[in-house]
């Protein structure tokens, strides 16, 4: 636990520098529209008077933290979780699709990791798309997956999940096939020594050798997924989600609303990132291996 | 005797079926096939596999396979011209036969060891062009014989003539986004997560303090200060910019701490012995030490700036861009334009992703990864 406390000083100091530089850009961003306001109010502030209004304007340029947090608390815990202005309400429609997205991707791109290290035609074919696919940006298809699915009927949470499974199928695959290749040729031989058939050789070789990359991979895989389902959000003309509350908030320049849209996704990301990792060091515990 | 494949008998059975729903356009249709035609596709699919059995991996039985299964596929698919929306089973079975074929030959060449290098490479970029030329052909085919509408999935033909005839557009989207929005963010964003770097490894302390952060960061939804952004720097791609430098500053950050220390203990103890300065250390031996890590950081960058730039237009940008051009087509249901912006996209960040390639061989000529193999 030392490397613990030699972390918690120095990141617990560098949030506290962001945030008091925060609160100083805050007076000087807010400064000029209030400013202006004082002016057309005909009234004279003293500095601190000046300062305190900067800190509590109703759309500020750049909102103070603690507005921020007041915000969220109050959309959080104050509303009812069921009511649209609530940020339960909108992480629980991001987190649905996402879950449901990241779930389709994992399952299809395991399955086509496993095609691709046992069939050498996929492999040569189909392996070096995906990894060209890496360098594309994908995420430029959300609208109109969106879009041109709900021309047909389909609308909801099916489209965003499609977006993320898609945005997390890549990940997946390429660690999955890393993981599954990972036993070297000693283990191989050794299996082959054993007289391990195929399906032996991937259950008891290639598939607990492969789980540290699974999960690994995972991790890029969830984050990947929920950036998916707030874009999807986006072109659905703002319905619900955080995406669609992140639009609604800038469409009527609400930055507080936005800044703590922000966090509610910011949080949600850091909790299924801790979530997968979590998992994954139970699971491979329970596979026996050696803590690192 | 050989051995048949299970591709050829499964592609045999399929002829078969083919042959007893004939025609593959529906009665009636505009243009039907030509008898002629028909009975070319069947002997062209069926020679070539048959071929194949009997001679490959010779280049008798490949080529006859390869020029079987494409011509057949391309007479298929040329034959669907004016018929639009009526292929019938026969159709869709003769397609697939073909497609069995391609695999079949994929799966022969797969098995190939060349011995000359630029034999390896040729096949190396065959075999996936292979795999690629078959989406196009299966997506053309199915998009024109099952009549799918052209709002859904526009057919690969329709898309490639949209992009030829709209490059003037398709030009200046490229001009906005990528040569102001991402080059400016990209180049600005890695330089200072660069320079924020050597700043935390001389200091220790802010170290310990940004590596954490960073990680945190680098799992959090940045795109979703785009709106924030759009509505301090305004519209035009100054704002643009700004998400893409946020968003390539914390892989930068991340990945230029880990590198500088990746140069090993013995190295540093005779820059020591050499009585060598903290910066004489830096640039002889452990930026070139980190240039692996600070490149990876630049490529994953190339892929982070694009699709921030173009997920930030969808918030507000002026008349001209990417992102705009994607969400306002998509708007009107002109999915063909959108596609087309999407290929360009595509290629933008493939080419983008291959020139930080480029450079990086060329400047860690030394190391095991560039040198072997």
């Amino acid at each position: 636990m030392d490397s613990a406390r030699e972390k918690i000083i120095p990141v617990t100091a560098i949030v506290a520098l962001i945030i008091a530089v925060w609160y100083v850009a805050a007076i000087f961003m807010n400064a000029p529209v209030q400013r202006d306001m004082n002016k057309r109010a005909d009234i004279t502030p003293t500095t601190l008077e000046f300062v305190v209004q900067t800190y509590t304007q109703a759309k500020p340029i750049l909102p103070a933290p603690h507005q921020i947090v007041a915000n969220f608390y109050k959309s959080t815990f104050e509303v009812k979780p069921t009511s649209r202005r609530s940020l339960v309400y909108h992480s629980g429609v991001t987190l649905s699709s996402t879950l449901l997205g990241f779930a389709l991707g994992t399952v299809l791109g395991i399955l086509i990791a496993v095609g691709i290290v046992h069939v050498p035609a996929l492999d040569r074919s189909f392996m070096p798309w995906i990894v060209a696919s890496q360098t594309i940006p994908i995420l430029a298809i959300a609208p109109m997956v969106i879009v041109v699915l709900a021309a047909v009927g389909v609308t909801g949470l099916i489209p965003k999940a499609l977006i993320s499974a898609y945005l997390s199928f890549f990940p997946v695959v390429v660690g999955m096939v890393k993981g599954l290749r990972s036993p070297d040729f000693l283990l191989l031989d050794l299996m082959r020594t054993y007289n391990a058939g195929r399906a032996t050789v991937f259950w008891k070789l290639r598939v607990p050798a492969s789980v540290p990359f699974l999960f690994a991979s995972m991790k890029v895989a969830i984050a990947a997924s929920l950036v998916g389902a707030i874009v999807g959000e986006l072109p659905t003309g703002a319905v619900a989600g955080i995406g669609a509350k992140l639009l609604g908030a800038s469409y009527y320049s609400q930055t507080i609303d936005m800044w703590s849209a922000l966090i509610a996704g910011s949080l949600v990301a850091a909790l299924l990132v801790v979530l997968v990792g979590a998992v994954g060091g139970f699971v491979e515990k329970r596979m026996g291996a050696r803590p690192s | 005797m050989r051995k048949i494949s299970w591709q050829a008998m499964l592609a045999f059975a399929l002829c078969i079926v083919a042959a007893l729903t004939l025609p593959p356009t529906a009665p009636g249709s505009a243009m039907p096939f030509s008898s002629a035609g028909i009975v070319t596709v069947f002997v062209l699919v069926i020679a070539g596999l048959a071929m194949a059995d009997r001679f490959a991996p010779r280049l008798a039985g490949t080529l006859s396979l390869f020029l079987g299964s494409h011509v057949a596929a391309l007479l298929l698919i040329g034959g669907i011209a004016g018929n639009e929306g009526s292929a019938t089973l026969s159709f869709f079975a003769l397609l697939a036969a073909a497609w069995l074929g391609a695999w079949r030959l994929v799966t022969i060449l797969s098995a190939m060891k060349p011995a000359g290098r630029p034999q390896r490479i040729f096949l190396r970029l065959f075999i996936p062009f292979l795999f690629g030329l078959w989406i196009l052909l299966f997506w053309e085919a199915i998009t024109r014989g099952a009549g799918i509408p052209f709002v859904l999935l526009p057919p690969p033909s329709a898309i490639g003539a949209r992009l030829v005839s709209s490059i003037p557009v398709l030009a200046a989207d490229v001009r906005q986004t990528i040569f102001k929005a991402v080059i400016a963010g990209y180049v600005l964003g890695s330089a200072s997560g660069f320079a924020v770097a050597i700043l935390a490894d001389r200091v220790g302390f802010l170290r310990r303090g940004l590596l954490p952060i960073g990680n945190l960061v680098s799992a959090l939804p940045i795109i979703g200060i785009a709106p924030i952004m759009v509505m301090w720097f305004g519209f035009d791609w100054q704002s643009k910019a700004a998400v893409v430098v946020v968003m390539t500053f914390f892989p930068m950050l991340v990945n230029a701490v880990t590198g500088l220390a990746a140069s090993g203990h013995i190295e540093r103890d005779l820059m020591r012995t050499y009585a060598a300065s903290y910066w004489q250390t830096l640039f002889q031996l452990r930026l070139p030490a980190a240039a692996p890590f600070i490149f990876n950081a630049l490529k994953i960058n190339s892929t982070l700036a694009l699709i921030g730039a173009i997920v930030a237009e969808f918030f507000g940008t002026p008349v001209v861009g990417m992102g705009f051009r994607i969400s306002t087509e998509v708007g009107r249901m002109n999915i063909d334009m959108v596609w087309a912006e999407i290929a360009i996209a595509a290629l933008a960040g493939s080419l983008f992703y291959g020139m930080v390639a480029l450079a990086e061989r060329a400047v860690t000529f030394w190391h095991p990864s560039v040198r072997g193999g």
